[in-house]
């Protein structure tokens, strides 16, 4: 549509509008949250866009305010891929300055579709240089976890069998019946866990494995919120929906997520992390092409890779920091799982074979 | 009839079309080859197909399950009825992302059928189904019943006199003028079912999905805009055809019936028989609606230092150290009254005028306009939000990150529901009041107010409890764009029940338990707010 009809159509509704927000403030819900949009010059304003999961201590957003002089507004909109396919879709019109939260799982699409301005960071130097995957610099890598397999250990303990320590071991008469994973198709540990098949099988090897998976009894769920909080037994929300699953795909750090959030915290995590059967999820951010606020965008990235950051993420968002000298929680290092060997495959590769696996996938395993 | 024709252009039309446009439209010109293609691909059939049948399914279970309720609901009179219609209608309103987690306690793995009799439901198709009937028993009891209960039975009674038997009697009397009111109940119970979205995907695992489940994989998992235009074109085909069945039942409905108050064709009920139905009614709402969303409240309780207020006590104090939500969960209740009032707000004047404009002309055009004003619900949100985004980022409607969103996009579902319950009251307002008015000298502003309004001032209070209540439990579209400082209850549900650990759940189920209150208040409200003798379809 042309920017004159456009306008027109706009100008056209504006009488329409401004009576419904009259008649929505009269109602006393406009409650000055319209004045904190226009209150502010754009300008010492930074808009942060990224999927629900974001998460920051207050604190350490007010240190970066007050040390930069801007006001950090944060914008959240979906999943992780959701996300994403909105900033694609306003490509060159961002709502915000910065992206964060494109993972390598989805990175290629982000490149190819040129959403980013390339910006090296200030401070990239402390980013440990395994998860620089962009030599360009479109994207800042800030933070790294790992999808991989969890167990109950009450169950195991019970049952006087060792819990499974390797994508091979899942596949044994042992274990049949236990596993639940996620949709590859609509869930990002779903995904990330087939790609960790690929990355140990191979790209045709996968689907033998998938193949004697199904015939251990997998079962698919649709997303990490029915596979983790109703189907796994290990979970606090599993065992009160009678959870009958002690095997389900989620991430590394989900162990200590259990005792953080228990009252009274537990000396000993409810579950443990099958250390062989992970994928390594690195997720970025990137200044928005037609940023508002390029200067502010290019200070949060800078501050995101900075250490007050890095040390912020790992209770908030449970995951690991990407810089040398930050320090894990005492929480992480006693529940948490170090995976030495995860699984991974390149970004290009994924972005080129991605749909067909997803396809290939759910003809074997799904239907 | 220009604002609320302003509002859906700009709001609905022009971000629906655009985002359409996006994926059927190339450099090279419309790509209309694409819809012969994605309908020839092997998986979209399936799809087609089994939205098709399991929503004609869930439908004549629906009835089924709800008709014997509308009767109960509309001829019978038992302590707490007030509050068990509110009971029944709390379904319909809360988000499916609450309800599915609750629906799987009764008939998943552990559940009470499977106690009982062995049978576990999830992921079957007889899951989605009966949550289908949880979801929709609301809308059979409330159209089906509120007629009924308006339907003078002294007609019946003098069918019997003048020699008909009881069932011819009822055959040839109750059923004609209750036909109508059944035949919009069902195709109102149809749309939303060819439309589900998240009973399939939660209760249905990977195996099924529906129009409505593809067209947002497509969108917000695989970016193919494409492959989700063509979907949502065909989608849009079988709404308009279901909403012109739709305006053709409302047609045939707008005979003149003699309608009574409700109040005085209700009585105790009489005889075996009827008791024998009020207690199977009231055993099926205890199992179906009462005993799941029991089971989100025994949960919210569920401590583990055994049941207690805990989880309660954490939400008050939660995000008091920042992080997930920026604001305490507690002030997520806050925003969803404001954004709800807003909502209210516009969607009463854009379905308030929208009514009055079709009540004072007729003929096709009209009929097409009401038709409508309906389409939003057939039309899925990610596809309006994703609409929003591209249509809305000029000034000065650079929408996409003000706060005012939400409430608009909250208002679009809303809308339809003021048209349907204000419209029937204000086409019963008698015209000659208003024209002699208007030869004493009234304007047209005055004669409303002095004419209309004070007829009309319950059915509008009516409507605003309804779209307050579906503004409050709207989550498609709001969790695209609500912003992460103001979250509203559903979004702060499913935020907590993205997290690992005991106390996210619990806290989850807690906030759950507040917004079925919230909503269950409103709804209370609601009910004594009802108009005595016309009452709209909802």
């Amino acid at each position: 549509m042309s920017t004159t009809t456009r306008r027109l159509a706009a100008t056209a509704l504006a009488t329409a509008l401004g009576t419904a927000a009259l008649s929505a403030c009269g109602g006393g819900s406009g409650d000055g949250s319209a004045a904190e949009d226009s209150g502010k010059p754009a300008q010492k304003t930074v808009t942060l866009v990224s999927h629900d999961s974001f998460a920051v201590t207050d604190a350490v957003i007010k240190e970066f305010e007050q040390q930069s002089g801007y006001t950090v507004q944060v914008l959240k909109s979906g999943d992780a891929g959701t996300a994403l396919n909105q900033e694609i879709l306003t490509k060159g019109s961002p709502r915000g300055d910065v992206f964060f939260g494109v993972d390598n799982t989805l990175l290629s699409r982000a490149l190819d579709n040129g959403i980013f301005t390339a910006y090296e960071a200030k401070g990239l130097d402390t980013v440990k240089p395994e998860f620089v995957l962009d030599a360009q610099h479109r994207v800042t890598p800030v933070d790294s976890g790992d999808i991989c397999v969890n167990y109950d250990k009450a169950y195991f303990a019970d049952k006087g069998i060792a819990p499974p320590q390797t994508l091979d071991d899942l596949a044994k008469p042992e274990y049949k019946d236990l596993l639940v994973v996620e949709n590859a198709a609509t869930s990002s540990p779903g995904l990330g866990f087939l790609l960790a098949t690929v990355g140990k099988y191979g790209e045709e090897g996968w689907k033998d494995y998938w193949a004697k998976l199904k015939a251990n009894g997998v079962e698919v769920v649709d997303g990490w919120e029915q596979a983790y909080n109703e189907r796994f037994s290990g979970s606090a929300g599993g065992r009160k929906a009678k959870g009958d699953r002690p095997l389900v795909v989620s991430y590394a750090s989900s162990p200590p997520v259990e005792v953080l959030y228990a009252e009274p915290q537990p000396a000993e995590a409810p579950t443990g992390v099958a250390t062989g059967t992970c994928f390594r999820q690195t997720e970025f951010a990137g200044l928005l092409k037609g940023a508002k606020n390029e200067a502010g965008g290019k200070a949060l990235i800078d501050f995101m890779i900075g250490k007050k950051f890095q040390e912020d993420m790992p209770l908030k968002m449970f995951v690991n920091p990407v810089v040398k000298d930050a320090q894990l929680p005492e929480l992480f290092t006693k529940h948490g799982a170090v995976v030495e060997k995860p699984e991974t495959v390149a970004p290009d590769t994924i972005a080129k074979n991605r749909e067909q696996w997803v396809k290939t996938w759910t003809s074997l395993v799904v239907k | 009839m220009a604002v609320p024709l302003a509002f859906f252009g700009v709001f609905f039309a022009y971000p629906v079309t655009a985002i359409v446009g996006r994926g059927l439209k190339t450099d090279a010109g419309w790509q209309l080859g694409r819809i012969g293609e994605v309908l020839a691909e092997p998986g979209i059939a399936g799809v087609l197909w089994f939205t098709v049948w399991q929503a004609l399914a869930s439908t004549v279970l629906t009835l089924l399950v709800a008709l014997p309720a509308a009767y109960v609901f509309a001829r019978l009179d038992f302590p707490g009825k007030q509050v068990l219609r509110a009971v029944v209608t709390i379904p319909f309103v809360l988000p499916t992302v609450v309800v599915g987690t609750a629906f799987l306690a009764l008939v998943g793995r552990g559940g009470l059928t499977e106690e009982l009799w062995g049978v576990r439901l999830d992921t079957t198709v007889w899951a989605i189904l009966l949550a289908h009937v949880f979801f929709n028993y609301a809308v059979v009891v409330r159209t089906v019943g509120g007629l009924w209960a308006q339907l003078d039975p002294r007609q019946e009674e003098a069918a019997r006199v003048l020699g008909a038997g009881r069932l011819a009697a009822w055959r040839q009397v109750t059923l004609p003028a209750l036909a109508p009111a059944v035949a919009a109940a069902a195709v109102m119970v149809f749309l939303f079912t060819f439309t589900s979205f998240g009973v399939v995907q939660i209760l249905g695992g990977p195996a099924y999905a529906t129009l409505e489940v593809e067209v947002y994989r497509q969108t917000a998992q695989l970016l193919d805009l494409s492959t989700a235009a063509v979907l949502t074109l065909v989608q849009f085909a079988a709404v308009a055809g279901i909403l012109a069945v739709h305006a053709w039942t409302v047609r045939r409905r707008e005979r003149a019936l003699r309608l009574v108050d409700p109040a005085l064709t209700a009585h105790r009920p009489r005889g075996a028989g009827q008791r024998l139905l009020l207690g199977g009614v009231l055993l099926t709402v205890a199992l179906l609606i009462v005993l799941p969303l029991g089971v989100l409240v025994e949960r919210s309780f569920d401590t583990p230092g055994g049941h207690g207020t805990g989880y309660y006590e954490a939400l008050a104090q939660a995000g008091s150290g920042g992080g997930t939500f920026l604001v305490p969960p507690l002030e997520a209740v806050g925003n969803s009254l404001e954004y709800a009032l807003a909502a209210t707000g516009i969607a009463l004047l854009v379905g308030g005028l929208a009514a009055a404009a079709l009540t004072r002309r007729a003929g096709p055009f009209v009929r097409g306009f009401d038709a409508l004003l309906m389409l939003p619900l057939g039309v899925s949100a990610v596809t309006v939000g994703f609409g929003f985004l591209i249509t809305l980022d000029e000034p000065p409607l650079d929408l996409r990150t003000s706060w005012i969103l939400v409430p608009l996009a909250q208002a679009l579902v809303g809308v339809p529901f003021v048209v349907r319950t204000m419209l029937p009251v204000l086409r019963a307002v008698d015209e000659r009041l208003r024209e002699a008015a208007a030869v004493l000298g009234a304007s047209p502003l005055r004669a409303w107010r002095e004419v209309d309004l004070p007829l009309v001032r319950r059915a509008l209070l009516v409507a605003a409890g309804f779209a307050f209540a579906v503004s409050l439990g709207e989550f498609g579209a709001t969790v695209f764009i609500a912003r992460a400082d103001r979250p509203t209850l559903p979004v702060a549900v499913a935020r907590l029940l993205g997290r690992a650990g005991d106390l996210n759940y619990g806290q989850a189920m807690a906030l759950s338990t507040v917004l079925m209150l919230v909503c269950a208040a409103a709804l209370l409200v609601l009910e004594r707010l009802r108009p005595d003798k016309t009452s709209g379809e909802f």
